[in-house]
């Protein structure tokens, strides 16, 4: 498929379907001269829209899509490319350190300004910054918190810190090596990313992978998603002062890894899915272990679920903090449990059902509360889910090949893929065996606003147990 | 009531903790280097983490550190809050630009004597992200480097032999 070139009044015809939610956001991103926007509704799926910006501008989409504000200025920060109409217009990404401004487009010297956080004026308000450094063993970023006493009134992020230039790296990058930065573009979801990237360049080249790869990707997605929750279930608690379940949490999850290693050839099964199918087929000895531990973990797992319910203390930390309201998750498109845990019921193997995904039986669990306690529900019932998944992909995994040779050939191509944090977007050009262009869109970055309300009246003290809670990437939005 | 069981399987059923993997002997530290670290720091060594921009991969092992199989602390190996408490700082990444100062401050906010560990690919050299607008070629562009640990991202078992060797067991 290809995107569909749109001249502006096009364009703001589809912003303004956005802002009043006909259409949803999936994703925002610049190139040299031009601006790209992929929407989503039900009936016709993802579309993709160009619009072509000769004069360097194009017209804004945060001006009426909260969601695409902070996409947008990241488009100012790499391409030079200026959205008009735009209230917000400080950069995101850009810190005036890199060899250049928009260094993806017209380059210009460097240049840093004070960067000017948002007012909170009042009594007896004080302002805490935290980081890029942080206390723990956690990626870098930027909190601004102003307190009145230990309740937050309001809370900015600022973000940018790991910004590598993926998409800078990708651009023009051999097949493989694009795959394998894919894969690097969140670490905790390198098997969603791998995925996402490799069907948006299997449908470019107009070609399928073996069906037996498509089901051991999912294997294997199954498997991130199932250490990710069971580790980050375990460090929410952890962040309640709950030592005994992150503990415990932390053994189930290092076992999951284990078998990963034996099954794929890598605990976190880094590079495992490739374009063509997957790299290392599945033996009987890996797919065994893996039955196994959906053994273990079927045990093992409810005598957690247990301790998490009947703990007091630890509900009395969990249930209440962190709530966002259910109607900012639908008008910022928040996907994986953030908006499943505030009752946006959106799940990309649901919503946009990819093999194997249409012939296997599960469910999307929601919640409506949308607190701390909401989104560790959904993330148990989404690792029951997984473990049923899994259940059923070892016994009807097909046989026959697990990886074909790329034909030539050029084209665009998109995916969407449920990794354990939410819809991953992949769009992917194309030609003579290697990448033109490629933009991967975390689901973080619909998910890091909502982290802002959520704190809201919230105690400073708190803010680690519901950042946790959240679990949002720092490097898939900085990429 | 499930906590306590798992109370009475801690006590009666056997530990998890595996035994610790042999130190890197590849990791080339001079005799000097461990008579001077064992004279000032005995056998315990306290770690300050800080992302220069991983991809987060690396720190999802050196967090596995802290579980049951690998214990780290039984060691004497101990994760800190602030570098103003470190003996160690452990980097990973290739060293963004955005990064690289807040990076320097850490390491002039430790007191010394202070070793730097590059762990993972990118920490070493840059990786796949060297060079360009926004990075850096990995720690030694911006610190002095004294043991790097490959990988990517490295093992938990990698880990712990580059750390056991800076401990010299």
């Amino acid at each position: 498929m290809s995107s569909v070139r749109v001249d502006p009044e096009q364009w703001r015809s589809a912003v303004q379907r956005l802002a009043d939610g006909s259409l949803g956001l999936v994703a925002l991103w610049g190139e040299p001269g031009g601006v790209h926007m992929a929407t989503w509704d039900r009936q016709a799926g993802i579309s993709v829209l160009a619009l072509g910006c000769p004069a360097g501008a194009f017209p804004s989409v945060g001006g009426h899509v909260p969601a695409a504000i902070r996409l947008e200025r990241t488009i100012c920060d790499l391409y030079g490319l200026t959205p008009y109409g735009a209230k917000d217009r400080r950069p995101w990404l850009d810190q005036g350190r890199w060899t250049h401004r928009h260094p993806l487009g017209p380059k210009k010297p460097p240049e840093s300004p004070p960067y000017r956080f948002l007012d909170a004026e009042g009594e007896g308000l004080h302002c805490v910054a935290v980081g890029p450094v942080h206390a723990g063993i956690i990626e870098p970023g930027h909190f601004r918190f102003t307190a009145a006493g230990e309740t937050v009134v309001r809370l900015e992020e600022r973000l940018g810190y790991v910004h590598r230039g993926l998409e800078s790296r990708m651009a023009g990058a051999a097949i493989d090596d694009a795959a394998r930065l894919a894969g690097r573009a969140s670490g905790d979801s390198t098997v969603a990313y791998a995925i996402a990237f490799a069907r948006a360049l299997e449908t470019a080249l107009d070609v399928e992978a073996p069906p037996r790869a498509q089901w051991l990707r999912a294997l294997m997605a199954e498997l991130e998603r199932l250490a990710n929750h069971i580790g980050d279930i375990g460090a929410v608690c952890n962040d309640a002062a709950f030592g005994l379940m992150h503990a415990h949490c932390g053994a189930l999850r290092e076992q999951v890894l284990r078998v990963s290693n034996l099954a794929f050839g890598h605990r976190l099964m880094m590079d495992c899915a490739v374009p063509g199918g997957v790299g290392a087929d599945l033996s009987d000895a890996g797919a065994e272990a893996i039955g196994a531990l959906v053994q273990v973990v079927r045990a093992r797992f409810p005598l957690l679920v247990d301790l998490y319910d009947d703990t007091a203390s630890l509900q009395d930390r969990t249930v209440g903090a962190g709530a966002v309201p259910g109607e900012l998750a639908i008008q910022f498109g928040a996907g994986g449990f953030v908006g499943r845990a505030c009752g946006r019921a959106f799940d990309a193997r649901k919503a946009l059902p990819y093999h194997p995904y249409d012939a296997l039986e599960f469910e999307a669990p929601t919640r409506d509360e949308g607190d701390v306690n909401a989104r560790v529900w959904v993330r148990i019932e989404e690792v029951r889910q997984s473990l049923s998944l899994i259940g059923q992909i070892l016994e009807r995994v097909p046989t026959g090949t697990a990886r074909i040779p790329l034909p030539p050939g050029e084209g665009e191509g998109l995916a969407l893929v449920e990794g354990f944090r939410g819809d991953v977007f992949a769009w992917v050009s194309a030609s003579g065996g290697a990448v033109r262009r490629a933009h991967l869109r975390d689901p973080s970055w619909f998910q890091w606003p909502l982290l802002e309300a959520a704190i809201e009246g919230n105690i400073v003290a708190d803010f680690p147990l519901c950042n946790k809670s959240f679990n949002c990437s720092y490097a898939g939005v900085d990429q | 009531m499930s906590m306590p069981r798992l109370f009475a399987e801690a006590l009666l059923e056997a530990p998890l903790t595996e035994a610790p993997p042999a130190p890197d002997e590849l990791a080339m530290l001079g005799a000097d280097f461990r008579a001077a670290a064992r004279k000032r720091l005995g056998r315990s060594l306290s770690i300050r983490q800080v992302d220069a921009g991983s991809c987060n991969a690396c720190e999802l092992e050196i967090h596995a550190l802290s579980n049951g199989y690998y214990d780290l602390e039984r060691f004497g190996l101990r994760f800190v809050a602030s570098p103003r408490h470190a003996d160690v700082l452990l980097v990973t990444g290739p060293v963004t630009l955005n990064m690289r100062e807040a990076l320097e401050r850490t390491f002039a906010a430790t007191p010394a004597p202070k070793w730097v560990v590059a762990a993972g690919a990118c920490a070493i050299d840059g990786g796949l992200f060297a060079g360009g607008y926004a990075c850096a070629n990995g720690v030694d562009s911006a610190l002095p480097v004294d043991l790097r640990i490959p990988g990517c991202p490295p093992s938990p078992t990698a880990l712990l032999r580059g750390l056991l060797a800076l401990l010299n067991s």
